[in-house]
């Protein structure tokens, strides 16, 4: 009843809100703090501590926009939400971004009334299953029980997957990422499916997180990054090239521990990227050093990613899709200029 | 000369009745206006935002697999389809829980009373657990704690091999009726038909003569006993279907999900406790003056408290039912914390957020849950009006 009354309340703002609304950044910059829907708790992706700080890849997404708009990456308000509640959260104005690892489909672009900004994780849905029960490959999985979230593009192509395969599933949907992990260590299900960078973030909150194994089949592709509201579109680029920034740093080498120095640099990319030359931040209205206040506070790309669910983070994720273009990955911005 | 006084004419405005016509025609408009504004306002803010709107969506593929579903229900079906399937799921754990609620609740209430002090007392600790821990605990109570405790489907605990019970639910065999069954059904129409013949037949003549018959006792045996002459006589037409553990779960036969159960517990279980107080304030509310000159009449105190003390105590206790039967249908909409597939879950969740027709589904939901929630209260109140003091 919670969520549907959440859900009322969010429908009755959309159709109260006025049409004439000053733009998202005017808004932003007069509340001072960014309002940012991330997941209710996904290791890597968005999850607070024990003392409510959040972290996590798109967490800082969010703390990057921050960074650029506000000068202040902690300037964020963390609004965790379900799968069904994020985008009725984004269209009543509830948020300012929704950044909760939210799959990029044609659906979803053209006709929520939301833009995607950019994909900041190529993701793709796999499975996890106890070991115990000795499956090595997802095409074992005919008349499994699987639990599942509610409201993601995994309940589709999960569907899509096993009538491909010719076989047959049980699906369990739960509401939160959360209770599925709990429906799958309880033994409801005997497979856990969801984005397979989900599944290594929910497999170390598993009591024994030993005893279960992710499936090597990827079935999907899961393109994921920000949203915003569409018909703002000087809003859209900004949290576009906020992250455009980050990957743009990461191919320079610029960091956060050195991003200081490079401001002495002669290289006239670096010197765009830091706002020292060129059109700086004037075409979306920001200040000139936007993103140098990105890369000081939250870091380039490469450092985010290290950080959240690399190699540096208990997730262990390796780079793969989301290296850097000339490093093996597509991770690819457009150049500042 | 006296001039005689007309009485005066009154403009239509000034009268009464006109006046209060005016009120409401003006009401109407002014409410209807209102209402037409923000629909119009609605769609065109919607429209703004580039959001798709209208009904057109119940007719796309829904592509999504649910979990229990009372009708044949694929991926390939539509989103129409899938508020069926959710709104049954709805109905059905609706229906069970009432007549469980009730039940528990009528035993529990009566027992309350009872003479016997550790019967009352235990029936006083079940009302003051239960109704005073928050349902959503209570459902999450039955669904992991007790869902915890069940064995795997390859350890399952098991009556023969027929009926198996583990942590995917409760397999039973399914009865296949072949040819034949209909001499069987037949038997049942019959010995149903023939009970309430008698019923009439019996209380004519409790009038005339003041004999009694054991209506109660003819009419078991009748609805028990002609169904299996014509079982037997036919040959035994019904075949059973034998869920059989293959790869990871059992298939075949019938399966109650652990979902079900789980919600279906906690409703029952929660609702009794506080239809069980209204069972005993029903029947405190009726004079011990009637036990007392029903007991003079000579009637045992099983038939004081059906004839006597029941119908008097069902004047205060119906129209309190009807909330607690209203509750229990819209607290039946928690089954989304524990994945059971009903409305909410199936239709204003998965559906929701695939389509993201947020204010059309939500829209369908309340109506739904307004339509359930309106004949439950007319059928209660006409129950009620039935079992009213027939004052002469």
């Amino acid at each position: 009843m919670k969520k549907l009354s959440f859900i009322m309340v969010a429908v009755f703002f959309m159709i109260s809100a006025s049409l004439a609304s000053a733009s998202t950044l005017e808004e932003v910059q007069k509340r001072d703090v960014l309002q940012c829907g991330v997941s209710t708790g996904l290791p890597g992706f968005s999850n607070p501590d024990e003392k409510g700080n959040w972290t996590g890849l798109d967490v800082d997404a969010c703390r990057a926009v921050a960074a650029a708009v506000l000068h202040d990456a902690n300037k964020v308000k963390f609004i965790p939400l379900t799968a069904k509640e994020r985008f009725t959260a984004l269209q009543s104005g509830e948020i300012d971004i929704l950044s909760r690892n939210t799959t990029w489909t044609l659906t979803r672009d053209t006709s929520l009334g939301l833009n995607f900004t950019h994909t900041d994780y190529y993701d793709g849905q796999g499975f996890m299953v106890s070991k115990k029960l000795g499956v090595k490959s997802a095409k074992e999985l005919d008349g499994a029980a699987i639990c599942i979230q509610a409201g993601t593009t995994t309940e589709l192509n999960l569907a899509d997957y096993f009538k491909q395969n010719n076989m047959k599933y049980q699906a369990v949907v739960f509401d939160t990422s959360d209770q599925s992990v709990k429906g799958f260590e309880a033994g409801r299900c005997d497979v856990l499916t969801s984005d397979q960078s989900q599944l290594y973030g929910l497999r170390i909150k598993l009591a024994k997180p030993e005893d279960a194994v992710v499936l090597p089949e990827i079935i999907s592709k899961e393109p994921l990054g920000p949203v915003v509201r569409q018909g703002d579109d000087g809003w859209f680029n900004i949290v576009k090239w906020s992250m455009f920034a980050m990957i743009n740093a990461e191919e320079m080498g610029v960091t956060s521990k050195n991003v200081d120095e490079m401001k002495k640099s002669t290289d006239p990319n670096i010197r765009r990227l830091l706002g020292l030359e060129g059109i700086k931040g004037k075409g979306m209205n920001l200040s000139d050093d936007w993103a140098y206040q990105i890369i000081k506070q939250v870091g380039n790309y490469g450092e985010m990613f290290e950080r959240n669910v690399g190699l540096g983070s208990p997730l262990k994720i390796k780079r793969g899709l989301n290296a850097l273009w000339n490093k093996g990955g597509i991770q690819y911005a457009p150049p500042i200029r | 000369m006296a001039t005689v006084e007309h009485p005066q004419k009154t403009a239509w405005w000034n009268n009464a009745h006109n006046r209060a016509l005016l009120f409401q025609i003006l009401l109407a408009i002014g409410v209807s206006v209102f209402f037409a504004f923000i629909a119009n306002n609605t769609i065109h803010n919607l429209e703004q935002r580039g959001i798709s709107t209208g009904f057109a969506f119940l007719k796309q593929k829904a592509g999504f697999g649910i979990l229990q579903h009372l009708i044949p229900y694929t991926e390939n079906d539509t989103y129409g389809r899938t508020f069926i399937v959710g709104l049954l799921n709805t109905i059905l754990v609706s229906v069970l829980g009432i007549i469980c609620a009730t039940i528990i609740g009528f035993i529990v209430g009566v027992a309350r009373l009872s003479s016997n002090w550790l019967v009352s007392k235990l029936a006083g600790i079940y009302i003051e657990t239960f109704r005073n821990l928050p349902l959503l605990l209570q459902i999450f109570f039955w669904y992991f704690a007790v869902l915890q405790a069940l064995p795997s489907p390859r350890n399952s605990l098991h009556i023969g091999e027929k009926f198996f019970l583990n942590i995917r639910g409760v397999y039973l065999p399914n009865p296949i009726f072949e040819q034949g069954f209909g001499w069987v059904e037949g038997a049942f129409i019959l010995a149903v038909l023939a009970t309430i013949i008698l019923k009439r037949w019996a209380s004519k003549r409790q009038e005339q003569t003041g004999e009694q018959f054991p209506v109660l006792w003819t009419a078991t045996g009748l609805i028990l006993i002609l169904p299996t002459i014509a079982y037997f006589a036919t040959g035994g037409p019904i075949s059973w279907e034998y869920p059989v553990l293959k790869g990871f779960n059992f298939q075949g036969g019938i399966t109650i999900i652990p979902e079900l159960a789980a919600l279906l517990i906690a409703l029952s279980v929660y609702t009794a406790s506080l239809i069980a107080e209204i069972v005993r304030s029903g029947i405190l509310s009726v004079s011990h003056g009637q036990t007392e000159a029903a007991e003079a009449l000579g009637l045992r105190p099983g038939k004081t408290l059906r004839l006597v003390i029941i119908p008097q105590a069902m004047r205060v206790i119906i129209p309190q039912m009807t909330s607690q039967y209203l509750n229990l249908v819209k607290n039946s909409s928690l089954a989304t914390a524990i994945g059971y597939p009903d409305l909410v879950a199936v239709f204003a969740g998965t559906t929701l957020n695939q389509t993201g027709q947020a204010i059309e589904v939500i829209a369908m939901t309340m109506a739904v849950y307004l339509t359930i929630s309106l004949i439950i209260s007319y059928f209660m109140n006409w129950y009620n009006a039935r079992s009213q003091l027939r004052e002469r």
